[in-house]
């Protein structure tokens, strides 16, 4: 079946069988691999990537179903080599340590910020709540989405809890 | 792990959809329930008809007596419609709860009821609130109250040729509340429900006129407590009421023992969430 949309702001068409998912869209059509798979199950968020400005995970979609729809994928964040005020919170405040989950994390952080430019620590915990993270226990990410929220509003962002440690 | 190949149909209008639903086919709304089930290949349609172009069908609207959801309206619209929570407070928390955000910017309230799985959130809530499912096929309309609809696991009264085309929510009185809480499988509210329950009370000087008790993740499908509703009924809703009529929270329902806790556990929980739901409920009439 021929399915266009626009990826990253760029309009792709190509011919896919109906079972292909969007992930596998992205990853093996376009190469765009920075949207992984993690779980393939629906769980674990590593595939979030937003359609029509919504996070939704990739893996639980056909590309089929994105036929017509903006799609912006990880790769599609920093513009001009600078990165997104995510990007650049989770570098800042270790939002990240193997790094697998850390694209569909942002994906979803993202999509939280542009609904909701200063959310509490509940509410970013349950904005990431679709995002599974088995590295860092989730305590820098949501200091990575504060920081990126207060970039966004701009304000300065709250010290690292590192700061004035022993 | 790719579905096995289907035939994909996406219709324009409803007349198409029933046109193209013939043996051996699935409808397909966000498809957060069907296409995890499609990657296991526990269901491998022939063909799968994506309702999701479909117009006017992501509405909410108000029909005077009821309010109408539509097909297409997803958890996280039925999460946060002022309508939904004026009127049907227990269906809108158990929306909210339902996934996580992804999901519920793809799922569907109507999906999720016509999939019916026994640990989902919403249809209790719809339990709760005496929904009306209206399921449409080529041959007409026909209407099924919620207490009828949910038959047993990943089974309800929608056939395969029928689309459950928009729900009927009854307005609520200035006198009734409803509530839902749940024990989720992570913890907390995440995930479906180890146990949950859905509560609808309408208040009459004081004591309860009328109640409704709804129960999910506990038996083999959604279903009502109705003895919970009979004890509730004519007590002033105090918490030793409330307390009491819980104790019938698993009157006649088969509590299945699963992963996610014994039938004792289950019991314990059902009883409990029993209890929280009705006090929310009344506390939010």
């Amino acid at each position: 079946m021929e399915v266009s949309m626009t990826v990253n702001g760029r309009e792709v068409s190509a011919d896919v069988e109906p079972r292909t998912l969007l992930v596998h869209f992205l990853r093996e059509e376009l190469r765009l691999t920075g949207t992984h798979v993690g779980c393939e199950t629906g769980y674990c968020g590593a595939c979030t990537v937003h359609v029509d400005g919504q996070a939704i995970k990739s893996c639980t979609m056909l590309a089929v179903q994105a036929n017509g729809s903006e799609v912006k994928t990880i790769e599609g964040l920093a513009s001009n080599g600078d990165l997104h005020p995510v990007q650049e919170g989770f570098w800042e405040r270790h939002g990240l340590q193997c790094g697998f989950c850390t694209p569909g994390m942002i994906m979803s952080a993202t999509a939280l910020l542009d609904e909701n430019s200063n959310p509490s620590e509940d509410e970013i915990r349950h904005g990431i709540e679709g995002n599974l993270c088995r590295c860092t226990g989730y305590h820098n990410i949501v200091r990575a989405v504060e920081y990126a929220g207060a970039k966004m509003r701009g304000e300065d962002p709250p010290p690292p809890d590192w700061e004035g440690a022993e | 792990m790719y579905p096995r190949s289907f035939d994909y149909v996406a219709p324009n209008t409803l007349a198409e959809a029933f046109n193209a639903l013939g043996d051996n086919c699935k409808v397909m709304a966000g498809g957060m329930s069907l296409i995890p089930l499609m990657k296991m290949r526990l269901f491998t349609p022939g063909v799968v008809v994506d309702i999701g172009n479909l117009p006017d069908m992501d509405q909410i609207t108000d029909e005077g007596d009821h309010i109408k959801v539509g097909a297409l309206v997803r958890h996280g619209t039925t999460a946060s419609d002022g309508l939904i929570a004026a009127n049907a407070q227990a269906l809108a928390t158990a929306a909210a709860l339902t996934g996580d955000v992804q999901v519920r910017n793809r799922g569907t309230t109507c999906g999720a009821l016509a999939h019916a799985d026994i640990a989902a959130d919403q249809p209790a809530g719809a339990l709760a609130a005496d929904a009306v499912m209206v399921v449409e096929s080529a041959g007409g309309s026909r209407e099924v109250a919620a207490s009828d609809f949910f038959v047993d696991s990943l089974t309800s009264a929608c056939g395969p040729q029928e689309i459950l085309t928009h729900i009927k929510i009854p307005k609520a009185g200035e006198d009734e509340g409803s509530a839902y809480d749940k024990l989720g499988r992570r913890g907390g509210h995440s995930d479906y429900a180890v146990a949950g329950a859905a509560a609808w009370v309408k208040k009459s000087n004081g004591s309860i006129e009328a109640a409704r008790v709804a129960l999910t993740g506990v038996g083999t499908k959604p279903q009502l407590a109705e003895s919970v509703a009979e004890a509730l009924v004519g007590t002033d809703g105090s918490d030793a009421a409330i307390e009491a009529a819980a104790q019938h929270a698993v009157d006649g329902v088969v509590v299945l023992e699963d992963l996610y806790g014994s039938e004792e556990y289950k019991t314990h929980l059902a009883k409990v969430y029993v209890g929280r739901a009705i006090k929310q409920a009344i506390a939010n009439v």
